[in-house]
Parts: structure tokens; C-alpha cells; sequence
């Protein structure tokens, strides 16, 4: 199996950008809605190119949602942008009603996502939002791991009828998936096979699965690596496939442990293959200032966390 | 004038189904339908251009959102005598299993529904969006909206307003029901509106005031003329006075019959004082 290699760090924000700026080309019913964030959400090619299929509504995020609704009636395939924080917790009855109820087949693009913006602090990071987002009924939920990977999904989502739920950050991270690998909605990859353990890991998590495997093989730890990028619809079989082979499980997210890619996984496992479960993931706790790699490691995100973490399940394996 | 003739015989029909489809569930909004009958029959009847079928992108005709869903009886029932759905699924208005939910839901697939609402406040922006739809498509049909006045309290209201003008939306004729009564008492109580009027002309709105809200040839007027309003720059607005419960002498002038269903005696009184025009369903 090919071993991933950082083609250069990027934000995966830039590669929402730039996906948006190529439907802008090839997708005459995409239109795209800003609460003025423009420049932190690389809309700009976007705008320039089709001025007349971009609604700057200023700071008013709820207004948003339900303009972004209104226009699917006629047609269109409107992608909202602005930070996770205000694309989810600020607008959820908006999204609720005016979007998942109504089925509406809008885009909610959401950048600054997690921890990892940094020095704003927790008024602006959000951990909560993958859970608010995938409770709702008919809501699609992804969070691709680096550039490549979100300018595909950006491209997938397009495709897709029904309402989505985009979530990339804001941080240069390694780009490491193929440039011109597909994304196919709810397939979860393989990234790399192993024997002991099986982590499956979303967004900027999956580089540091990477980084953390390369230790522990190591130490003789075979590890299987999947990247789960739709955490709604869950790749079932895929799970159940590396957790029935490995025998434990680690997951790996940039998220509240209460909510996210950990509990889509614990769901699975205990109704089809009861198996023990680690989360990496923030424990209950809100962010703060400070560099992303700081907070990273304050808040235990990284390789070195995923693989005390691996140390820590494959104990609990069944003798 | 016979078509008013028609219209009226309509409008009295239309609140027996609103007092008939509450008092069966014992649930459900009739105040604020009474009050916006002759609203509802005349926009559907009159104001607007529609198409034989309905279609959910609504090219080619006039669309209509409703922001303050929890008068759905009234909508249903206008829908149903326009030919949206058949009349006798008005008996199942908030029952288990029915395309007429509490509150207007796309989830069932009712025609004549093209967003979900009930949560207040969303509705002007979804208006918005579907007036913009409207332009990138090159049709020059209208985009109407109603609001209650309660809902007004709403921020996201002023968010919409203010994208509404700044953005020169000029395809859409938003009318606010100004009964002055919300759940808790008086709006101006509850929360004072003020001068809604100069308000929404404060945000940059052309507004026309329509004092007789519950006059059927006064509302076709006042929509005929915020029609010629449209197309020049403005969004239009309808502060629109009527009276809730209006058409049943013991409902009117209060909000006591906000969210309360007649009891039979009070239904039997109600529907002497609107004898059966069309046929009940």
C-alpha cells in the first residue's frame, strides 16, 4: 500500500476555494452566499468570475440560511460561507427549519472549523459542530483532511441533492491525498493497512494517524488507517471490515468526543461488532487562544496523542 | 362586480374550514386565519398569476411564502378550494399521518407548500431568496410574503429587511397582518412595534399602508397597486390592518383566540354567523 507524502502544506479552506471557483466554471446552478468573510473563505476567484451569482448579505448569518433556501426554489445550488461557529451553532433553527426540514438543497460551507484557528480563541472555535449537524435528519456531514481532499468534496457536493454540511480549518496542514482522487460521498478510504489497531480519523486528524503510524510500526504495531470523511452517512461496512480484522479501534477527530466521529463509530461497533474503542477528541471542554500546534497538543489532537491512544485500546483487545 | 360577489361566497366558506378543521382537533390557529381570509382569497384568486400545477421551482408564475406558519388553517384551506389538493384532505388537518401538518411542512409533499415554517422570523429571508431565484432566471413573476406583526420581534426580520433594500429586491411584496395581537396580549404591550410603517420606509422600503385589511376590494386595490410598485428599485411592503378572528363576533378584537379551538357550542354559533357558501368539505 502507497505511503502518503506532504506535497506541501496548504489550508483546506484554499482548497474550498478553489473547488468553488472551478464549479463556478463547469456548474451554472452554483451560487454562493458570504456573511462577510470573503478572503477567510477564498471565495474571491468565486466572485470575480460570477459576480452576478454571489450574494454578499454582510453579518447576518441567519438571514443567510434562509436566503440560501429561498434560492434552491428556482433552481439553484447555493453554498453559504462563513466560520463553523456561525454556520451551525448561531443558525441551527435557521438550518433546521429552512433547510433540513424543508429538504432544500443547499451547501453550508464552513471554514475555521475546530480548534485549530487558533489565536481568536473559543468565541470562534467550535467543537460541537459535526454533532449539531449530524443530528439533523437528511443533513450530510463532511470533514475532508487536507486541500486535495476538500477541493474533491466541494466538487462531490455540488453533485449531491439534498442539503450538506462542509467542515475545513483554517491552519496550513501537509497535502497528502492523490490530486485527482475522486470523492465519493460516505465511502470512507483506505489509507493503510494494518493488523493491530485500526484508526479511523477526519479531517486534519487523519496526517496526524499518519505521523502517529509511522512510530508505532515502530515498535511492531501494524496499524490500519481509515479516512472517514463523511461522517454522515457513516461508511458501515467499511468500519466494521477494519474493526472485525484489528480488533480495536481509535478514533481521531478535531471535535468534542460528546457528538462526533467517535460516537458515529461507538454506534456502529456496538450494534454490529462490540469492540474497544479510544477517542481522540477534545474532552468536554471549550478551546482557547494559542498557536493550532499548541493547542493541538494542549488539547491532545495530535500523533503523539493517537498513539498513546493505540498503546492504550490494544490493551484492552481481547486475549 | 360579481367576482367580488364570488370571492366573498369564498371567504365565507374559507372560515367554516378554518373553524370545522380546529375544532375537530381541538388544536390549531384560527384567530390569525380569520383575520387573513380575505387576504389569502384574494391573493390566491385574484393577485397573483399561477400555474395549473404546481411545481416546486414555480417557474413562470408568482410564488407565495408564508412566514407566520402557525395560520396554517387558513392557507390549507385556500389551497385546497384553489384546486391545490382535494378539499376533503382538510379532515386531516394535525392529525397523525397527514400531508397538513401543525404548521406548513414541504416533508409531506403538499402542493402548494415550498418551505417549511413555523419557527417565526425565517420566512422574508426565504422570500429573498427565492425573489433573487426569480431574477437569475430572467422570469418576471413576483415573489409575495406574509409576516405577522408579533413576528416582527424577530431579528432575523431586520437582517432580511435590511439585505431587502440594500440589495434592491424590487420583485417582492411582503405584507405584514398588523392585527396588533400576539400570544402574550397586544403587540404593544408584548413588545412595542411603533410605526411599522416608517420603519420599514427607514430601511428603504416602498410601503403602502392598507387600513381595511379585512375588505376584499380594499386589498385587491392596495395588491394592484403594490404590484405597479415592483421593478423600480424598491421592495414593496403591505402594512396590512385586520382585525383577528375577524368574521365571528366573540372572536374578534383579542388574541384569546391566538392558539384556542372552538367548543362545540362556541363552533355552532360561529358557523350561524358564516352560513356554508361552496359546500363543506
Amino acid at each position: 500500500m502507497k505511503k502518503y507524502i506532504d506535497q506541501g502544506k496548504k489550508d483546506t479552506r484554499s482548497g474550498f476555494g478553489a473547488g468553488l471557483a472551478e464549479l463556478g466554471k463547469s456548474n451554472p446552478r452554483v451560487v454562493a452566499l458570504c456573511a462577510d468573510l470573503v478572503g477567510s473563505l477564498k471565495m474571491d476567484a468565486f466572485i470575480s468570475e460570477n459576480p452576478d451569482r454571489f450574494f454578499q448579505v454582510g453579518i447576518a448569518e441567519a438571514n443567510m440560511m434562509g436566503i440560501a433556501a429561498g434560492l434552491t426554489i428556482g433552481g439553484y445550488i447555493p453554498f453559504t460561507g462563513t466560520f463553523a461557529n456561525f454556520s451551525t451553532g448561531r443558525v441551527y433553527d435557521q438550518i433546521r427549519q429552512s433547510i433540513a426540514y424543508s429538504g432544500k438543497n443547499v451547501k453550508i460551507c464552513a471554514s475555521h472549523a475546530g480548534i485549530t484557528l487558533g489565536e481568536d480563541g473559543a468565541t470562534h472555535q467550535i467543537l460541537e459542530d459535526i454533532g449539531l449537524m449530524k443530528m439533523l435528519p437528511g443533513m450530510t456531514v463532511i470533514n475532508p483532511c487536507d486541500y486535495n481532499q476538500t477541493r474533491a468534496a466541494t466538487l462531490a457536493i455540488a453533485e449531491h441533492e439534498g442539503p450538506v454540511y462542509l467542515r475545513f480549518g483554517r491552519p496550513k496542514v501537509a497535502n497528502f491525498t492523490p490530486v485527482e482522487q475522486d470523492f465519493e460521498i460516505g465511502k470512507a478510504l483506505l489509507l493503510q493497512e494494518g493488523t493491530d489497531v485500526s484508526i479511523f480519523a477526519t479531517g486534519h486528524l487523519v496526517w496526524q494517524a499518519l505521523l502517529a503510524a509511522e512510530n508505532l510500526e515502530k515498535e511492531g504495531i501494524s496499524v490500519e488507517i481509515i479516512n472517514i470523511h463523511t461522517i454522515k452517512p457513516i461508511d458501515v461496512e467499511a468500519i466494521i471490515a477494519s474493526a472485525s480484522k484489528t480488533g480495536c479501534v481509535v478514533t481521531a477527530e478535531e471535535h468534542n468526543y460528546l457528538g462526533g466521529l467517535g460516537e458515529s463509530v461507538a454506534r456502529v461497533l456496538t450494534t454490529h461488532l462490540p469492540t474497544p474503542q479510544e477517542f481522540v477528541a477534545t474532552q468536554d471542554t471549550f478551546g482557547e487562544s494559542g498557536t493550532p500546534e499548541q493547542l493541538m497538543e494542549k488539547y491532545g489532537l495530535n500523533n503523539k496523542a493517537i498513539e498513546k491512544a493505540v498503546q492504550k485500546v490494544i490493551k484492552k483487545k481481547a486475549r | 362586480m360579481s367576482e367580488i360577489k364570488d370571492l366573498e361566497a369564498l371567504v365565507i366558506q374559507v372560515r367554516r374550514d378554518i373553524l370545522r378543521m380546529v375544532h375537530e382537533v381541538n388544536s390549531g390557529h384560527p384567530g390569525g386565519s380569520l383575520g387573513c381570509t380575505e387576504f389569502f382569497v384574494a391573493l390566491f384568486n385574484h393577485v397573483m398569476e399561477l400555474k395549473d400545477t404546481f411545481s416546486m421551482d414555480g417557474i413562470g408564475e408568482d410564488l407565495f411564502f408564508l412566514s407566520n406558519g402557525h395560520i396554517s388553517p387558513v392557507y390549507y384551506s385556500v389551497l385546497a378550494r384553489r384546486g391545490f389538493f382535494p378539499v376533503e384532505e382538510l379532515k386531516t388537518f394535525r392529525k397523525i399521518n397527514s400531508r397538513l401538518q401543525g404548521h406548513p411542512a414541504t416533508h409531506e409533499g403538499l402542493p402548494g407548500i415550498r418551505i417549511a415554517s413555523g419557527s417565526l422570523g425565517q420566512g422574508m429571508s426565504v422570500a429573498i431568496g427565492a425573489a433573487l431565484a426569480k431574477k437569475l432566471n430572467g422570469d418576471s413573476h413576483l415573489i409575495y410574503s406574509l409576516h405577522g406583526d408579533g413576528e416582527l420581534q424577530e431579528g432575523q426580520i431586520w437582517e432580511a429587511v435590511m439585505f431587502a433594500a440594500g440589495r434592491k429586491v424590487d420583485n417582492l411584496i411582503a405584507t405584514v397582518d398588523r392585527n396588533g395581537q400576539q400570544i402574550d396580549g397586544p403587540t404593544e404591550e408584548v413588545m412595542p412595534l411603533g410605526d411599522v410603517k416608517v420603519k420599514f420606509e427607514a430601511f428603504g422600503w416602498d410601503v403602502i399602508s392598507l387600513k381595511e385589511g379585512n375588505n376584499l376590494k380594499a386589498i385587491i386595490d392596495t395588491m394592484e397597486e403594490a404590484k405597479k410598485r415592483t421593478g423600480k428599485g424598491k421592495p414593496v411592503a403591505v402594512i396590512m390592518d385586520t382585525v383577528m378572528g375577524h368574521g365571528v363576533d366573540f372572536m374578534m378584537y383579542t388574541h384569546a383566540w391566538h392558539g384556542k379551538a372552538p367548543d362545540d357550542e362556541q363552533l355552532e354559533r360561529a358557523l350561524e354567523q358564516n352560513p356554508e357558501t361552496l359546500g363543506d368539505y
